[in-house]
């Protein structure tokens, strides 16, 4: 099994701070889907290693195959082809019960639309995860209340969704993000639906998370945001085009 | 927000003592998964009180239809056990026969003879062990005064033990003693009808009334509650009239004579009947139907016409019982067809609630939620619905009989079985058609979810 040597594994990029574990791997990933007798390739290999406390921003032209990197990285799909190791763990060859668990222990999810939880209050989504983790009530409150005063809405842990502006509910989606405290923050255009002033809070939020130690993977198609990141990887055509660093 | 501090990258799960997610059974996990329920029957609180009320008609008509059937066959029996669970009673009836042949007679109209006789009693009573006292009596309808008022009433002659045997209570005064019965004396004890009816201001005790030519001492008053329809059979007539006043037998026999005559349209009809009824009192309860047909058979082998019946209260009630129990069934049947149709509509409400909130499924899937998970909350909203349907039916269940007695003065009874099967059944028909929608709901494509509008 690679995992032990995971850590030691010859980076296939340039490491940023030496040493860095990896805390995920993607190995020939290749991904195809099927109407019918027609089959489509979106992914067709791709391999990259994401390193603890890296920044990186997913980028490329709509159809590059973003989406499926994406939902892969996040475990709502499984690859045809290729692994996926998240931590120590190879996730292509998991059963659903096994990777609804790894999503909810080892990723944190942060999408454009917010995606929160009408029915729940702000402190409710947030604890969300930590429910399906078998966190108990109070430990839930705990981190739950910690992470809202965090994001400056202790204030409003009993607020719904629809009471708050895009940017506060976005600032919530990150604090449900984090509960769990994953490894890989996964965000998906984060700031797609804010105004300039609100996306910047978000980002500096996440600037604040990655001079924290945090791992984020963003996918955006604006380069601006990506500015913020030290590593772009390109995607075209289900390739990677070009992975760069920046130090900034 | 620069004071952020954020968790160092230490997986908080270590040195946790947290359940295992999906470990068994975990009260506070059920108990949270509750609250998410109801909040989301809460958010759709309209279409929830629609959705339910099929299952709060179903369980109401459960707990009102078996409440009124209950009822009836409470009713029913407390009929057959007024007239005594260790009786038999034999009465005479006009054999019909005699009553066609009469009638085509030429020449003065004869007296039919029919029905039982002291005879038949004795031949009963002796060759029978077991038969603890047999009362018997003769009923006559007679026009009964007091001054200027009078009613046509039966008068019942009977001897001494005549109320205990048919469970009748006095409302006032006594009952006539084996003296009386001895001398032939002419004492009464009036129903509450008669004794309303001739009496309207003063109290019958000590006065006296008259029937035929004689003057009758009344000496006590007896509820008219317990006498049945069933109980009745007055001479010659078939209309039960509840109004019945008592003499003893001894009196009746001297005072009336064996012959009745009666006027009727087509003349004059007489007839002759020693017994009109016979109450056998049998030891033991339990041997009573096995007494009642060697009762039958002596009877039968003395009477040529079949001018008598055999009543046994106890076989009565125990084929009331018997078609109480069918009631049941037929009801519980209709009220089970509704309270399907009812989850039928808990099923659809489900689906329709399962697309609807596809998106919350995807978000709950991306952060962690089994299968498993989803199947449970989804099925937990099913159980509250069907649950909360149930109780406003038992409630409605239990209201409606009170109603149905109130304006109808129906016996209705809510036995406490009923509320609380209706109500499993409506639970256990949340479960049922909860699980098809939760297994669609936990089926779906985190992907396909997320990305739903």
């Amino acid at each position: 099994m690679p995992e032990a040597n995971l850590v030691s594994a010859a980076p296939a990029v340039p490491v940023a701070k030496t040493g860095s574990p990896i805390v995920a791997r993607l190995e020939d990933i290749r991904k195809t889907y099927y109407m019918g007798s027609l089959s489509v390739e979106v992914l067709h290999g791709i391999s990259l290693d994401f390193y603890h406390g890296d920044y990186i921003s997913i980028m490329g032209p709509s159809g590059c195959g973003k989406s499926t990197l994406m939902n892969i990285l996040g475990c709502l799909d499984q690859p045809t082809a290729g692994k996926y190791y998240l931590g120590d763990e190879d996730t292509s060859q998991m059963e659903d019960d096994e990777l609804s668990t790894i999503r909810g222990a080892r990723l944190g999810f942060i999408f454009q639309s917010y995606n929160l939880i009408q029915q729940l209050n702000v402190l409710e989504n947030i604890e969300m995860p930590l429910f399906y983790q078998g966190y108990s009530a109070a430990e839930s409150h705990e981190i739950g209340m910690g992470l809202a005063e965090r994001v400056g809405l202790a204030d409003r842990v009993d607020h719904k969704p629809f009471e708050l502006s895009g940017g506060q509910q976005q600032r919530v989606a990150i604090a449900r993000a984090l509960a769990v405290d994953p490894l890989i923050i996964l965000a998906d255009e984060p700031t797609g639906n804010l105004d300039s002033k609100s996306g910047a809070e978000i980002l500096n939020l996440f600037d604040e998370l990655h001079d924290q130690g945090k791992t984020l993977i963003m996918v955006t198609h604006s380069d601006e945001l990506a500015e913020r990141s030290q590593r772009w990887v390109r995607l075209r055509d289900g390739l990677v085009e070009s992975d760069d660093r920046h130090n900034a | 927000m620069t004071d952020i501090t954020l968790n160092p990258p230490v997986p908080r799960q270590t040195g946790s003592n947290r359940a295992k997610p999906g470990a068994g059974f975990n009260f506070v996990r059920f108990k949270k998964i509750t609250q998410v329920g109801i909040k989301s029957i809460y958010a759709n609180s309209l279409r929830s009180l629609l959705t339910v009320l099929g299952i709060v008609i179903g369980v109401a008509a459960v707990i009102a239809m078996l409440a009124v059937s209950e009822g009836a066959s409470f009713e029913a029996q407390q009929q057959f056990r007024d007239l005594g669970a260790s009786n038999i009673l034999l009465k005479s009836v006009k054999p019909a026969e005699v009553e066609e042949s009469s009638s085509r007679g030429f020449g003065p109209p004869q007296a039919m003879v029919y029905g039982l006789t002291m005879a038949d009693i004795n031949t009963i009573r002796n060759s029978i062990p077991g038969i603890s006292n047999v009362i018997a009596s003769r009923i006559v309808k007679k026009n009964v005064w007091n001054q200027g008022i009078s009613m046509n009433t039966d008068v019942v002659g009977t001897s001494v033990d005549y109320p205990s045997s048919r469970n009748y209570n006095l409302r006032a005064g006594r009952f006539f003693s084996e003296s009386e019965m001895r001398d032939h004396a002419n004492v009464v004890v009036l129903s509450d009808e008669v004794a309303n009816t001739l009496f309207l201001i003063d109290n019958p005790l000590g006065e006296s009334i008259k029937i035929d030519s004689d003057y009758y001492n009344v000496i006590g008053i007896m509820e008219s509650e317990g006498f049945s329809n069933l109980g009745q059979n007055q001479a010659g007539s078939s209309n039960a009239a509840p109004s019945r006043i008592f003499i003893p037998f001894t009196s009746s026999k001297t005072r009336f004579g064996e012959t009745t005559t009666r006027q009727t349209a087509g003349g004059i009809e007489s007839e002759t009947v020693e017994l009109h009824e016979a109450i056998i009192q049998v030891d033991n309860q339990e041997s009573v139907i096995e007494v009642g047909e060697i009762i039958e058979q002596i009877v039968q082998r003395r009477h040529k016409n079949v001018d008598y019946t055999i009543e046994i209260p106890l076989a009565l009630l125990r084929q009331a019982e018997e078609s109480a129990l069918r009631d049941q069934i037929v009801a519980g049947a209709i009220a089970g067809i509704s309270l399907l149709v009812g989850g039928i509509g808990i099923m659809n409400i489900m689906l329709a609630s399962v697309t609807e909130r596809t998106r919350e499924i995807g978000i709950r899937r991306a952060l962690g939620a089994k299968k498993r998970d989803i199947i449970t909350q989804f099925l937990i909203e099913a159980v509250i619905l069907s649950g909360v349907g149930g109780l406003i039916g038992v409630v409605l269940g239990i209201i409606i009989p009170f109603v149905i007695s109130a304006f109808w003065g129906m016996t209705t009874i809510v036995t406490p079985v009923a509320p609380i099967l209706a109500f499993s059944i409506s639970a256990l028909i949340g479960v049922i058609f909860g699980i098809y929608p939760s297994m669609r709901a936990a089926d779906m494509d985190p992907v396909e979810a997320l990305r739903h509008e």
